[in-house]
């Protein structure tokens, strides 16, 4: 959704701070733009919205709905900072790093992902309560410039629509059903593909864990100079209001 | 005449690890047998199979919290090799070095303060209540200040140079991701003098022990064995970061020198026992009953021919005029040696501090790339030595890491039957003082199992008497 903007716009409130809308502007489009941060993980500026993995549930009209698909409407009254929602958010990623196997400590995103800092923002520092699932995934680095680690895939989708968008090749596609989805390669391996690391698809900021990983430039940046370091995730969004 | 008995220390403490000792007394109750255990399993040569090579040098640091730097920097240095890079930049060589002395000087100044000054303090047959770091800072509360300031500055330098003070991510195949800015290289110049005043008074302390107990010294756990290090290539001197592997007799003789260390195969051969998951590594020409050798603080100060900085210099002929210039064999001189390095780290930092490549900005370089790397650093412990193979796809195929540790295992395994002969041999009752002796001679070498091994459960160190007949008489566990 690209929130085309027609000439006047209608207000609406979210956590009872109004936000100027424009018709066709989703309630997160809207946000962003007034300043107002809504989590998010499979939303990515530039790809079409796809609402998947529910992080930007927000309450609108008393219903659940998520904010990067669901339109803005006047005078709708949005909750989004709340206990309710903000746990239901970390239960989410709590999830998502019991499905996949998220090491941190070793993990070259570590600073840059936007799942750790998804965690940190919403607190996720309680013993876990749910079983990990612990998954066992082959690493892919058969391409001599990228290599996949699924090990680490949220399945946010991220790749696939950046790949069939933005540089039409389709190098990404999801393969099975429920739990056992997951985000595959349109070949036996990514070498097998037409994948080049000037794909908008194998850029950092496409994949927002360290599952698509450019060669060779791994902890090239030091700590304390990550994306991360410099402030929570949606920082830079907050700071529009300031 | 009683029956024959085993005695379990279980877990050793005050080392960093796990393990156990197992003393076995005959009828008579003298000591038979006794061994250094450690019951834990490393799998990190297996599991970083398949891991990308950049990887690596973050993923292998995790098998220590004490001394991370050291694998860090060795994994990091076998990457060079393999990223073609035989010579790194000035600025990145440095930061790596500064990295590594601040890593030696902490982890010194916690072994010596917070592990061993208890035993030398108090002896080593005092109350277990009082063997402890808090007593140590309730009795000289200016020794114990400096311990933690000590430390606290080595950590601090670490954090300057690997973004973490544990677990950092400063080197890179190839070089380094960071200089240091003005202002923490000012940061650090404003305490440095104290740090190096510091630093002599601890040598001056473990000296004047070392003298003032000159039998116990000479007897404790003491025995001929060869040492070995890496000495720096142009001279000989000690040199922590980078050099050639020389290895001594007891007598000063020379077995190897200025070999380089991509060979250390063709020189060294890892034994296996079935009563340890530490292997027993030996010089192949000499063979396992007499190849055996140290490494560590002593180790060095007896291989190197003389050291570059000139208060740690003085200390070191001051070190060697005790045994008149040949090898010193005296496992309880190592803290002599460990506080004479200490010395060293830190007027090695400061010379790198005042240094402008410090502040350059040409940190990585990138080369023609090899399938086979090949790390070695003197680690606090002693050598540490990392081997990798990586296939065209940039995956780790193989990986051998021979830790400090593991090189002392036949030494640390002597001291322990030595101190139990000559401590536990003919007594009725067996005391939980006596029983620190041998655990004294086990922290002298100031031990990881954790890394020689790397734990997969839980098994901190105990000592087990066993009977003539392998029956089980008495087992303590110990806890700090």
């Amino acid at each position: 959704m690209s929130g085309t903007k027609k000439e006047t716009g209608f207000s609406f409130t979210i956590d009872g701070v109004e936000v100027t809308a424009y018709a066709g502007q989703t309630i997160m489009e809207a946000a962003d733009e007034a300043g107002v941060y809504i989590p998010r993980l499979c939303d990515h500026e530039g790809l079409r919205h796809q609402g998947s993995c529910r992080v930007c549930t927000v309450k609108a009209g008393g219903r659940s709905v998520a904010a990067c698909t669901q339109p803005a409407a006047p005078g709708q009254a949005v909750e989004n900072e709340t206990a309710h929602l903000n746990k239901m958010r970390r239960d989410l990623v709590e999830m998502l790093f019991h499905e996949g196997n998220h090491l941190c400590p070793i993990c070259e995103a570590s600073g840059n992902c936007e799942l750790q800092a998804m965690a940190y923002r919403l607190d996720m520092t309680e013993a876990t309560k749910f079983p990990y699932l612990e998954p066992c995934r082959a690493l892919d680095a058969s391409h001599p410039d990228i290599a996949l680690d699924t090990n680490r895939c949220i399945s946010c989708g991220r790749c696939i629509r950046a790949s069939q968008d933005v540089d039409g090749k389709g190098i990404f596609g999801y393969v099975g059903r429920g739990i056992h989805r997951r985000v595959a390669v349109n070949g036996e391996n990514l070498a097998d593909t037409n994948a080049d690391s000037g794909d908008h698809a194998m850029s950092s900021e496409v994949c927002p864990v360290g599952c698509i990983i450019r060669k060779r430039v791994g902890f090239a940046t030091p700590i304390g100079e990550r994306e991360f370091d410099k402030g929570l995730i949606g920082h830079e969004i907050e700071e529009k209001r300031k | 005449m009683t029956e024959p008995r085993m005695v379990e220390i279980s877990p050793v403490t005050r080392v960093e690890g796990h393990g156990k000792v197992t003393i076995h007394l005959d009828a008579e109750n003298r000591v038979e047998e006794a061994r250094l255990h450690i019951v834990e399993f490393r799998g990190f040569e297996r599991f970083i199979r398949g891991r990308l090579m950049w990887e690596v040098p973050v993923i292998v640091q995790r098998l220590c919290g004490i001394c991370p730097v050291s694998h860090h920097l060795a994994a990091a240095k076998a990457m060079d090799m393999i990223a073609g890079v035989d010579q790194l930049t000035p600025t990145a060589e440095k930061m790596r070095r500064l990295m590594h002395y601040g890593q030696v000087m902490q982890s010194h100044v916690l072994h010596f303060f917070h592990l061993a000054a208890p035993d030398l303090l108090f002896g080593f047959g005092a109350p277990a209540e009082k063997r402890n770091i808090f007593e140590v800072i309730k009795e000289q509360p200016e020794l114990g200040k400096r311990a933690v300031l000590m430390r606290k500055y080595g950590q601090e330098i670490i954090e300057a140079t690997a973004g973490k003070k544990i677990h950092g991510t400063g080197a890179v195949p190839g070089g380094i991701n960071r200089n240091l800015p003005i202002e923490r290289r000012d940061h650090f110049l404003a305490s440095i003098d104290e740090m190096i005043e510091w630093a002599g008074d601890a040598v001056k302390l473990a000296k004047d022990y070392t003298i003032e107990h000159e039998e116990l010294v000479a007897e404790f756990g003491s025995f001929p064995s060869n040492y070995m290090s890496l000495v720096r290539e142009s001279d000989g001197a000690l040199d922590l970061y980078h050099g050639n592997l020389r290895a001594l007799s007891s007598t000063g003789d020379q077995i190897f020198d200025q070999v380089p260390y991509t060979r250390y195969h063709e020189l060294i051969v890892e034994d296996v026992r079935s009563w340890s998951y530490m292997k027993f590594p030996f010089i192949d020409t000499l063979g396992p009953e007499v190849g055996w050798y140290r490494v560590g603080p002593l180790a060095r100060m007896n291989t190197a021919s003389f050291i570059d900085t000139p208060l740690a210099d003085a200390a070191h002929k001051e070190l060697k005029a005790v045994t008149s210039g040949t090898p010193n064999n005296s496992t309880l001189a190592n803290h002599w040696a460990r506080m004479i390095e200490v010395l060293h780290c830190v007027e090695k930092i400061r010379e790198l501090l005042n240094d402008p490549d410090l502040q350059g900005s040409d940190l990585i370089l990138s080369g023609e790339r090899r399938e086979e790397g090949i790390g070695v650093i003197e680690a606090p412990r002693g050598n540490l030595i990392h081997h990798y193979k990586v296939d065209e796809h940039d995956q780790v195929t193989y990986c051998n890491l021979i830790v400090s540790t593991t090189h002392n295992n036949e030494g640390m395994n002597r001291a322990v039957k030595d101190v139990a002969v000559k401590h536990l041999s003919g007594q009725d009752q067996i005391t939980e003082g006596m029983l620190n002796h041998v655990e004294v001679a086990i922290r002298a070498y100031d031990p990881c199992l954790s890394c020689a091994t790397h734990a997969l459960g839980q098994m901190p160190l105990q000592v087990e008497l066993f009977s003539a007949d392998g029956a089980l008489v008495d087992a303590r566990t110990q806890c700090v």
